[in-house]
């Protein structure tokens, strides 16, 4: 038993109605009570979905429970087919049906159904979650469709070059994309135009927007991208394992994450290597050129940002490719790296032993909450629940990440991939940075006549206004400086003259060293000899 | 107006039989009533005992994340404890010392079942127990399920009071209860109203805070501020108090003829009573006019969801002028709701239970002017033309009283000016 207040995942049968919900021509019966309906608003509300998500819910009762509720389920499923009419056919139970046995998909087998398609979904509800149950179903939902197509054992692979005695353009399939993921509308259409731009094509999106029909085709091209590894990284493998297809692993997210994805496309494909995507003499390749973001990182403007303290949480992949834009691409120092997938917990700590920085692998968001606390970073990429910490820390913060809310759905355009994608970060992730700096100059120039009590810039009401020197960011902190240690008025005054962004931390840092010395009372003297300490 | 309650009981023979429909509902279960419930008593804490998806339904009614701790949180099984109660039990006793170690100021927590619970036979009553004699003095444990194999959205509310009611204590004075959260605002304004009236000692349940449960006994009439407390009518009235039948607080009307019957049941005279309320009856009238001038003459469909169809139906068809379509209920208490029947104009289609795709089905054949309906089927019925009204912001809101007629209005004739303002020509 473990205690929640928020989840970072919802459970494993609504990842399995992600895969329903984000394709065509697919209908999902699931065994569940009245109360679990609420799923079909993640999709009407917050992807502003203009249909119901193609789910029935069998709605069993507790006076169902001693009559039949298989014949509950037969109904529902003999029902939800006539009136569907669906290509493929889900079948599966939430957390409660799992509990009284009924194996929905073992009834479905025995039925007549004109002969569709029909997966059985087992998704252990008390041991696995949302983003785990919506790659078994992604997974179990191809295997199943492409069993009649499993090449013999011992069948060569095939060569992910075949394209050019074929006399066509290579292809390859983006797999991974979902409702309720994050920006893969828009991922979609920049990979897509990305690859075009190559004279690649696309062969087959899935799940999003894919018919059964279509996930027949992925073995017609000539490789798979594995873009949200969190949903496709299991078909993935088994792609290659059963089909021999090849595998494109590079996440492209960042500028550096998207010329290594279009290297290995092209290595992979056997494409010889486009001049603007080998290094110059400079180190600099053309393509990045595409965009905005390497120029606008170099110009003098942004040598603000150079080592600003930035704690990164979120999906392995999301938070992964964060940590390494924000440590290469603007110059930041990653003081914190987690993530709450702990199916992808190795490929986190590997990224976050290449910081140094301690990996986090949680879903107790106050334990994120107090990492984000004790590392007092200046800027949280996170989740909309690391945004809610860090309004209450003060600290500005950019979403980076499912789960998803409907401010992460934008009417714009606005991809995490690609060069675009590459823009869009850039503008989100330093425009909350330029308002923390704003608030900043606000403070020191509170006292010129210009500036009236409560102005405020964009930061949201839960910063603090030129943070009062008494109240640190940190109410952790505060407590631990309680014991036997005090700072002196002189000391305090100076303390209030650091800029507030920083201040915790000089604070933390001081009543260290002052333990560390043994000093009873920290003056002025003490925080810089810490300042110095600290500075070696 | 009030002397007329006791002949309308008999009228709703002029409805047809309700449609009875079994099938997919679409309905919200218990636990979301968490989300007021946990507003309205700050020092209580209410601890479901189920599964992530509980945590989840939570969350994603809720809508946003805007509590630094909610004071409402899930413990979550897994493999192990459904493997042993015994271990499910030693896990719950370990879970609640920790949530009361983190939060001091906890009065009362409400262990409250869910699906997977109550499938396990989990006892919750037998935890609260054993809880309440490890935590004597300090917290208060009580248990309820908002399990939606038993109850349905608002029920949650119903069996959460049920809980309290044996620990309110026993008093024979005589009081006016309101049973029925409400808006802290319009309980106080709907008690000074009472006051005025003559009505000296008003309490409320549930209380602004868990440890301060009001009494009852046999000088306890009782109002129900929602349609939806059947048990915790019941469960009073076995404690002593007298349930004064009375349509419900919604529109001039139904708050009008609702405090009417509250001080019948007092001995006020109907002209103490017309001092009062007649002031206001004729400014909530006025103040309901411009919304009633949008909604007149529009169709209405009421898919089931909060169990407010019926009075909603009542008071949209009687005071704002709207043509009843069809009035969808998740289940009919015809004892709770018998004032609210009388009432409806004659010939008025009334559902009870659900089958949403039959009942879609009549929705795109009647084409309604406004669809009242859940979260999960807002949009798609928007994208098919029709204006809709979600039914969770009815329970948010504050809509009860005379003062508030013209606001709960507002909210259905909202969507109808919102559809006529648009233009992208």
């Amino acid at each position: 038993m473990e205690l929640t207040l928020w989840t970072y995942e919802g459970p494993p049968h609504v990842g399995a109605m992600r895969i329903a919900a984000s394709m065509e021509g697919v209908h999902y019966v699931l065994h569940a009570p009245q109360g679990d309906t609420y799923a079909d608003l993640l999709f009407t509300m917050i992807e502003r979905r203009d249909k119901r998500p193609p789910v029935t819910y069998t709605t069993f009762q507790a006076r169902d429970l001693g009559g039949d509720t298989a014949e509950l389920v037969k109904r529902s499923i003999a029902d939800a087919v006539q009136r569907f009419q669906p290509e493929a056919l889900l079948v599966g139970e939430s957390c409660t049906a799992e509990l009284i046995q009924d194996q929905p998909g073992a009834l479905a087998a025995g039925m007549d159904l004109g002969g569709i398609p029909i997966v059985n979904l087992e998704l252990p509800a008390y041991s696995k979650k949302e983003n785990w149950g919506a790659a078994e179903t992604f997974y179990q939902l191809v295997r199943g469709l492409l069993k009649s197509q499993l090449p013999a054992p011992g069948t060569p692979k095939p060569d992910p070059a075949r394209w050019r005695a074929e006399g066509r353009r290579p292809r390859l399939n983006l797999l991974g994309p979902s409702l309720l993921g994050f920006r893969c509308r828009d991922d979609v259409r920049e990979i897509t135009q990305l690859l075009g731009s190559y004279g690649i094509d696309v062969a087959v999106v899935a799940p999003l927007g894919a018919r059964p029909a279509d996930l027949q085709r992925i073995p017609t091209a000539d490789a798979n991208v594995c873009l949200y590894p969190e949903l496709a990284g299991t078909l993935c493998s088994w792609l290659e394992r059963q089909f021999g297809m090849a595998c494109v692993r590079t996440v492209p997210i960042g500028i550096g994450a998207t010329v290594t994805f279009l290297r290995e496309v092209h290595s992979v494909l056997d494409l010889e290597l486009p001049a603007e995507l080998q290094p110059g003499v400079d180190g600099i390749c053309e393509a990045e050129r595409r965009s905005r973001l390497p120029w606008y990182s170099r110009s003098v403007d942004s040598t603000y940002l150079t080592g600003k303290r930035v704690f990164v949480f979120g999906d392995a992949t999301h938070a992964i490719a964060a940590a390494r834009i924000a440590s290469r691409e603007l110059g930041f120092q990653v003081v914190g790296l987690g993530s709450y997938s702990r199916e992808m917990a190795r490929e986190l700590r590997a990224a976050a032993a290449e910081l140094g920085v301690e990996p986090l692998i949680s879903d107790d968001y106050l334990a994120v909450e107090a990492a984000i606390a004790e590392a007092s970073p200046e800027l949280v990429l996170g989740t909309q629940m690391e945004r809610h910490s860090a309004k209450r820390l003060g600290i500005p913060c950019a979403v980076i990440s499912t789960p998803l809310h409907v401010q992460d759905v934008p009417a714009r355009y606005a991809p995490q991939m690609g060069f675009e994608g590459a823009n869009v970060i850039f503008d989100s992730w330093v425009h909350p940075l330029m308002m923390g700096l704003e608030e900043h100059l606000i403070g020191m120039f509170r006292h010129d006549f210009e500036f009236v009590d409560g102005h405020r810039s964009h930061l949201g009401d839960g910063a603090p206004v030129a943070a009062p020197a008494e109240a640190s960011p940190v109410p952790a902190m505060a407590a631990a400086a309680g014991v036997g240690l005090s700072w002196s008025p002189e000391g305090e005054a100076e303390l209030a003259k650091i800029p507030f962004f920083v201040r915790g931390k000089v604070r933390k840092n001081t009543e260290t060293y002052a333990r560390e010395r043994g000093l009873a009372v920290i003056d002025s003297e003490a925080l810089y000899e810490a300042k110095a300490h600290f500075s070696r | 107006m009030a002397s007329s309650i006791a002949t309308r009981a008999s009228a709703d023979t002029d409805l047809p039989p309700p449609l009875k429909e079994s099938g997919q509902r679409e309905v919200f279960c218990g636990l979301t009533s968490i989300v007021w419930l946990h507003r309205r008593m700050p020092d209580a804490f209410f601890l479901v005992v189920g599964s992530r998806t509980c945590a989840h339904l939570i969350q994603s009614a809720a809508g946003v994340m805007i509590f630094a701790e909610p004071r409402f949180g899930t413990a979550i099984l897994g493999e192990r404890d459904l493997a042993g109660l015994a271990d499910a039990n030693e896990e719950l006793d370990r879970l609640v010392a920790q949530l009361l170690e983190r939060r001091p100021e906890i009065r009362t927590l409400f262990l409250v079942g869910s699906c997977p619970s109550e499938v396990i036979k989990l006892d919750l009553a037998k935890a609260a127990e054993r809880l309440n004699r490890q935590h004597a003095g300090r917290v208060m444990v009580l248990n309820y399920s908002g399990s939606g194999i038993e109850t349905t959205f608002t029920q949650g509310e119903d069996g959460a009071l049920q809980a309290l009611i044996p620990l309110m204590p026993a008093s024979t004075e005589q009081q006016l209860l309101i049973a029925g959260t409400l808006a802290d605002a319009v309980e106080d304004r709907l008690i000074g109203l009472f006051h005025k009236l003559g009505i000296e000692r008003v309490a409320s349940l549930p209380p602004r805070r868990s440890t301060e449960l009001p009494a009852v006994g046999p000088g306890t009439k009782l109002l129900l501020a929602q349609p939806f407390l059947s048990g915790t009518a019941r469960a009073l009235v076995d404690r002593g108090a007298e349930l004064i039948r009375a349509p419900y607080p919604f529109g001039v009307e139904g708050s009008r003829d609702w405090m009417a019957a509250g001080a019948a049941a007092f001995g006020i005279s109907p002209a103490q009573v017309a001092a009062v309320l007649d002031p206001l009856v004729e400014r909530g009238r006025r103040a309901l006019a411009p919304q009633r001038e949008t909604l007149a003459g529009k169709r209405l469909f009421l898919l089931p969801d909060s169990q407010l169809e019926i009075p909603l139906a009542r008071f949209l068809s009687r005071e704002c002028g709207m043509e009843l379509v069809e009035v969808g209920t998740p289940y009919l208490d015809r004892q709770l709701m018998a004032e609210e029947l009388a009432l409806l104009p004659a010939g008025t289609q009334l559902s009870e239970g659900q089958h949403v795709d039959n009942q879609l089905l009549r929705v795109r054949e009647q084409r309604p002017d406004l669809v009242v309906c859940g979260l999960g089927l807002a949009n798609p019925l928007e994208a098919e033309g029709m204006a809709t009204k979600w039914s969770i912001e009815l329970v948010f809101s504050p809509i009860h009283g005379i003062d508030q007629a013209a606001d709960l209005a507002e909210l259905f004739a909202r969507p109808l000016r919102r559809r006529a303002a648009l233009s992208f020509a």
